[in-house]
């Protein structure tokens, strides 16, 4: 018989509820189970209401990132097993700072936006010939932008930054991360258009280097990091404008 | 459905009344430790500010004479501003701690094509710091 521990839902109907409360269920805990799997449980078994987003269950697809006990988590790598040591319940919640649309689905518009204003695609100016064959770089230039772009748009880092929260407007850390990824690679040369957005007071200046996008980030893309690493170049980039103000942004 | 219906229903409306929007609590860095140790480092700046305008007095006193200074020093005996430095120095080294922590973060060192780990950046502070400190000591206590 497996042991059993209790996780507290956080529920929320639009229809039916002013704000969210808990509701408890209790799941038996397998030594393989993740509090994914739990839910899953409740959903075929006890409450087949109960609403969460879900696709991969093995932390590429960045879709069942919620609060666990009040850590930003991808609930398909969270084991149940590491909670229920000490007979501890588990609280589950909708990610920090976004609106609920229903029980731990949050609304993603406003990210979505953010990350499509960042512009993260290639954007060659001296694109060569498809005659030329294949764009080459070296194993140093991929290792430049290769950190950042192991993003999988899981939006814990704005779940765990309280500048998302206070600061609605702040591009916020992955959308400045995956910038990076562009402005670091060898094919892109799109760093300028990119520099309205980033070096502005809603892009990287919001940013107080509190750290937690990084602690929590679950593939070590580090937006910390990148985000201070972008605040270093644009100030190189504004010294270097009163250096040589003609050949400035070419 | 008529054209003027779709394009209505398409609008993007960034305060849906049916969403959830959670409230921020003023005292959001309370609740968790990671956000108060960010909170009590930004403090930290302040109590470095009181070492630099004290400093600044002192150099004021020395500029005046040693009767100035023998004030200076005289005012600096007192109980108050003895805990006030105590506190300011415990967060001067939080200061210089967490500062010297987050460098690497925000300057990537790529030798031979990797990057330097964090760790190698950090360390060349630390002993920099510790030889500073060794000799502002031995400056004063020789």
């Amino acid at each position: 018989m497996a042991d059993k521990i209790i996780l507290e839902i956080a529920r929320y109907s639009p229809e039916q509820d002013q704000q969210p409360y808990f509701q408890s269920f209790e799941v038996p805990v397998y030594k393989e189970w993740v509090v994914l799997d739990a839910l899953n449980h409740i959903k075929d078994t006890v409450d087949g209401t109960l609403t969460y987003r879900w696709s991969c269950r093995m932390g590429i697809c960045g879709s069942c990132g919620m609060m666990v006990n009040g850590e930003p988590k991808l609930t398909c790598a969270t084991f149940l097993s590491s909670y229920a040591k000490n007979g501890r319940k588990i609280r589950v919640e909708p990610l920090r700072y976004f609106p609920i649309v229903r029980d731990l689905v949050t609304e993603l518009s406003d990210f979505l936006a953010k990350l499509t204003k960042v512009k993260p695609w290639l954007m060659p100016k001296d694109e060569p010939p498809l005659t030329q064959g294949e764009f080459l770089q070296t194993p140093e230039q991929v290792d430049r932008y290769k950190q950042f772009s192991m993003c999988i748009n899981c939006t814990l880092c704005y779940a765990a930054c309280p500048v998302v929260g206070l600061d609605p407007v702040f591009v916020g850390p992955a959308a400045i991360a995956l910038a990076q990824r562009y402005n670091m690679d060898s094919r892109d040369q799109g760093a300028a258009e990119r520099t309205a957005i980033l070096a502005h007071p809603d892009g990287v200046w919001g940013c107080t280097f509190v750290g937690e996008c990084t602690r929590v980030c679950p593939k070590h893309v580090d937006p910390a990091g990148a985000i201070q690493q972008y605040k270093i170049a644009a100030v190189l980039d504004w010294v270097k404008s009163f250096v040589t103000p003609r050949g400035h942004g070419t | 459905m008529n054209e003027g219906t779709s394009k209505e229903a398409a609008t993007y409306t960034p305060f849906h009344p049916r969403w959830y929007r959670p409230h921020v609590s003023v005292y959001w860095w309370l609740g968790e430790w990671h956000y108060l140790k960010f909170i009590l480092r930004e403090l930290s700046s302040v109590f470095v500010a009181v070492f630099v305008i004290e400093t600044l007095f002192m150099l004021s006193s020395l500029r005046d004479g040693p009767e100035a200074y023998a004030y200076f020093q005289q005012v600096m005996r007192n109980p108050l501003l003895i805990v006030l430095n105590i506190v300011s120095f415990l967060f001067v080294v939080l200061h210089t701690i967490t500062w010297f922590n987050l460098a690497p973060s925000a300057m990537p060192v790529r030798m031979g094509g990797k990057r330097v780990p964090g760790a190698l950046i950090a360390a060349p502070s630390y002993v920099a710091w510790v030889i500073v400190s060794g000799f502002v000591c031995w400056l004063l206590l020789r």
